[in-house]
């Protein structure tokens, strides 16, 4: 049970307005392409125009005639450095400029530099590169085919394949399968989205030759993580490297990796001893940095007449393009995609991924995800829909009889993960009464009487976020804790740092309230800053919904160290015992005589400016937080879908969203995440693919044609939540930004199913066009 | 490189001037030779919005102009929009309604809805999703967007603010 603070202190629960939004809204906040240093001068990258090709030459004479050029590096010149190539997050290494061959389209081949932008952008089209193009492997299921082509030559194995994972029982869910009298089966792809933030990635690279510092301005979810890798890859000591993560453009995923533009960037920095900028087009930012999903995936239920699920049985084919560059943890090569069991009660499971490389962009990256949970998440979803059609059953009615029960948690699903808590039906039912669901099912029916199509769909998804406990979870061997520092200054006002890095989440004010709460500072006299490496504690950064749960719980765990220390210094000041002491939010008294107390604004004071016997001066205190597990929030999403039979148009009329994240630190900016999530779900469900043609052109590179939803096609959402909290975090939270991207495409694409299931449909692959309803429609001679 | 020409604009109340190459957009303009880097850079092909500022009263996306055609045009940008220490009451409703989150697409979407409410003072929600449609966001899911505006207009009704 949280206590609740006054609304003027601001702790949890509080619907505070956000402290960031003031310098947004007038036009004053600094993101990388805002940095202006002296002298700064400009890179670009020179790509290729073909998926697969070996580079037969790099004439750079006629493009460093041009006045105001001032470098250009390639890959040869890298090599020297022997800096061409680069880790991935995976245990992979990636190009930086193409050696010898490329092997997708858009790959970098070469960095100009020059003093301004656009004679930067002349130089880099006099760069004239020679290429002869190779076969292309753009179908991920024939990289695997004997006499494909080998496409990272560079590589021991000489195959296309990059790892097998499995997890799960295989013997006993083939069992549970031969004796399982129902049986259903989907195949289901996940197609190449892109996360796509307003703001592209970028960077300002910025090497002091006179102290040997360099200085590192970029778009990054986890600038530790990153100045740890420049260290390692550069070979410069990591005390000389600062990175600053200014305001951030969004995220989503995008910004964890470290793409070739930064360290070309540094490269030239070191070179010219100039800040080098370098500002990535959309275009680029589509065709080149993390994409995400792209998982071919068939899920298989065997269950008994009653619908009850016996086994589960899922098989993927992965491609991650031309490197494996997917941003997850060390021992997990299909991220968390063994959450595949969901919310139900299956007591075998077996899973089991290949992942392949094909000549498309790296990537495979956590868009506003745990790491392959969106997948999972809709791969389930989707497949008891498919499973209650098998039934004739009621959607709902299916999921009912197979979740996990309230009572059981902790849960130990067979894939290996202990649920920390949940309550699936409440949710369901909160979901389900609160759109009215057996009025539209009458409806539906009506409609269907008349020949209208209209569909209602289900999520009732399981989330598994805040990565994670140490024993095992690392990225690149470093561990996944997360940090805060809070310094709490003479007058009482405080400073927090943490080890994470807010890209639109709000974390300046939900941090500030972590603090409230647990000391009783008003939020508002509090300032949470983040993203740069000389100030802030070490920490993995943000992503995977793992700020919350990770530096959240730390923020609370160090407010409480000083807690702690205050308490001494109160005892002292009080003349009392600390045993004789009790805490409410903002003041120590003495039990019995509430009149003599001591708030922690005087507290603060007499820390600096009296002494405590065996206490040191000051009021701060760091905590590295290492969760205990994970964190596992949870919901039902139901979305109700009219079809246009003549067009094949969906229009979603209403989604109606319940989301459980446990306690909740600020409703407004929950809210808020949900809204956002939901729509680039929406996106993704019904607009977005990156798809390659056969010769590997990337289909959807810019926003002409990797379509984001405008105000006009998003609908009005509709939220509720219930609140089941976490047993393990500090505050009871679970994490919310994510939930809403991974749990509404299956509510999406399970309306548009249920509005075509009498004519036999059983699945169709997102995005779910106008043109593919039209064409199913005319499949199934609905409409001519 | 083409000769530089000399461009004058009034810039939120203020003239300025200077000499430009003629392919120099108007976007790079406003954030590198006036420094005015509120106004913001999303994408390549003019979808986006973030780059929206007013220019003689309209609505332009200033990476799709070049400077030259701006000459002699009076253009408002976001940090044009707060009078006299006061915020304009669309800032207030974006603060007010958590009308942002990352913050990068907010300048264009106070231009845009700013210009909206200059030519239509009591817009419908479907005016509102209409009027902004040219201004993508990635955060907000625009539904504290639309709310935003509302509030702005209301306040602006009741003689907020002009």
């Amino acid at each position: 049970m949280i206590h609740k603070t006054a609304p003027e202190v601001g702790g949890m629960g509080h619907p505070i307005k956000r402290k960031e939004d003031l310098r947004f809204i007038q036009g004053k906040g600094n993101y990388v392409d805002d940095v202006r240093l002296p002298g700064m001068v400009y890179g670009q990258l020179v790509r290729s125009p073909y998926a697969h090709a070996r580079i037969k030459s790099i004439n750079t004479t006629e493009a460093k005639k041009l006045p105001g050029v001032l470098a250009i590096i390639t890959g040869e010149d890298l090599a020297k450095a022997n800096l061409a190539w680069m880790p991935t997050l995976s245990y992979d290494k990636q190009m930086v400029l193409a050696t010898g061959k490329v092997l997708f389209q858009s790959q970098e081949v070469a960095f100009v530099v020059a003093e301004d932008r656009y004679t930067t952008a002349d130089a880099a089209e006099l760069v004239e590169v020679e290429y002869e193009e190779l076969p292309v492997v753009v179908d991920p299921h024939k990289a695997l085919d004997p006499g494909a082509p080998i496409l990272r030559d560079d590589r021991e194995e000489k195959t296309n394949h990059i790892f097998h994972w499995e997890v799960g029982d295989k013997q006993a869910t083939e069992q549970a399968f031969q004796k399982a009298p129902v049986k259903a089966k989907v195949q289901a792809f996940f197609q190449r989205c892109h996360p796509a933030p307003l703001e592209t990635c970028g960077c300002v690279a910025d090497f002091n030759r006179a102290t040997g510092k360099l200085t590192v301005y970029m778009t990054s979810q986890a600038p530790h993580a990153h100045r740890t890798v420049f260290a390692l890859v550069g070979g410069i000591p990591e005390n000389n490297i600062r990175v600053v993560s200014p305001d951030i453009g969004g995220g989503f995923g995008n910004k964890v990796p470290v793409y070739p533009g930064y360290v070309c960037a540094i490269v030239a920095s070191l070179t010219l001893g100039v800040p080098v900028k370098w500002i990535e087009t959309r275009s680029e930012n589509l065709q080149s940095t993390g994409f995400a999903r792209d998982y071919h995936m068939t899920a298989e239920i065997a269950a008994d007449r009653d619908g009850k699920m016996k086994a589960l049985r899922v098989k993927t084919l992965a491609d991650h393009g031309a490197f494996n560059a997917a941003a997850q943890p060390t021992k997990f090569p299909a991220g968390l995609f063994s959450i595949c069991t969901g919310s139900y009660d299956f007591p075998k499971a077996f899973c089991e991924v290949d992942g392949v490389y094909t000549n498309k962009a790296p990537g495979g990256i956590a868009y506003r995800c745990s790491f392959r949970v969106t997948e999972a998440a809709y791969l389930i979803e989707r497949a008891v829909d498919v499973l209650a059609q098998e039934l004739k059953m009621d959607p709902a009615e299916v999921r009912r009889r197979n979740f996990i029960p309230a009572d059981k948690f902790p849960y130990k699903c067979p894939l290996g993960w202990t649920y920390d808590s949940g309550n699936y039906e409440a949710a369901m039912k909160l979901a389900l009464d609160k759109i009215g669901y057996e009025q539209l099912r009458k409806e539906q029916a009506e409609k269907r009487a008349k020949g209208e199509l209209m569909g209602i769909g289900i999520s009732s998804f399981t989330e598994i976020v805040g990565a994670g406990p140490a024993h095992t979870f690392d990225i690149l061997g470093i561990k996944m804790f997360d940090s805060c520092e809070i310094r709490v200054h003479p007058t009482g006002k405080a400073t927090a740092r943490m080890g994470t890095k807010s890209q639109g989440q709000g974390h300046e004010t939900t941090y500030a309230q972590i603090v409230a709460q647990e000391l009783g500072i008003p939020a508002a006299d509090i300032t949470v800053e983040e993203g740069d490496t000389d100030t802030a504690p070490y920490g993995l950064g943000t992503y995977a919904s793992r700020s919350t749960p990770t530096a959240g719980a730390a923020t609370a765990m160090a407010a409480r160290k000083i807690r702690d220390k205050a308490k001494k210094i109160a005892a002292r000041l009080l003349e009392c015992s600390e045993e004789d002491l009790e805490w409410e939010p903002g003041k120590f008294s003495v039990k019995g005589a509430p009149s003599k107390s001591k708030t922690i604004q005087e507290i603060a004071f007499a820390a600096y400016t009296t002494v405590t016997p065996g206490l040191e001066a000051g009021l701060e205190a760091v905590d590295y937080y290492d969760p205990p597990n994970l964190t596992f929030p949870f919901g039902t999403y139901v979305c109700v879908v009219d079809i246009d039979k003549g067009t094949g148009e969906v229009k979603v009329r209403r989604f109606l969203a319940v989301d459980d994240c446990g306690n909740i630190i600020n409703p407004m900016i929950v809210e808020g995440q949900i809204h956002g999530g939901l729509t680039e779900g929406l996106g993704i469900a019904f607009m977005q693919q990156i798809d390659y043609d056969e010769n590997g052109n990337v289909q959807g590179g810019s926003f002409m044609d990797y379509l984001l939803p405008t105000a006009v096609e998003t609908p009005h959402w509709e939220t509720d939540k219930t609140c089941t909290p976490s047993p393990h975090h500090p505050l009871g939270a679970k994490g919310v930004g994510e939930s809403p991207n991974v749990g509404s495409p299956a509510a999406f694409v399970n309306a548009v199913v249920d509005a075509l299931s009498h004519l036999g449909v059983r699945h169709i692959d997102m995005p779910i066009t106008p043109w593919k309803v039209w064409s199913v429609l005319k499949e199934k001679g609905v409409t001519s | 490189m083409a000769k530089k020409q000399l461009v004058h604009v009034k810039v939120n109340g203020r003239e300025r001037q200077a000499e430009v190459e003629p392919r120099l957009l108007l976007v790079h303009f406003i954030r590198e030779v006036l420094e005015l880097t509120g106004t913001h850079i999303g994408c390549d092909t003019s979808h986006c919005g973030a780059c929206t500022v007013l220019l003689n009263g309209k609505t332009v996306k200033s990476c799709t102009i070049f400077a030259v055609q701006a000459e002699g045009g009076e253009i408002l940008t976001v940090e044009g929009l707060s009078m006299n220490g006061q915020l304009h009451p669309l800032q207030q409703g974006f603060k007010e309604e958590h009308g942002l989150q990352c913050g990068f697409c907010t300048p264009g979407m106070l231009l845009s809805s700013y210009a909206l409410l200059q030519n239509n003072p009591r817009p419908s929600e479907a005016d509102i999703r209409l009027g902004i449609s040219g201004n993508l966001c990635r955060c907000t899911g625009y539904q504290n967007i639309v709310k935003a505006v509302q509030y702005a207009a209301n306040m602006m009704a009741q003689g907020g603010a002009k």
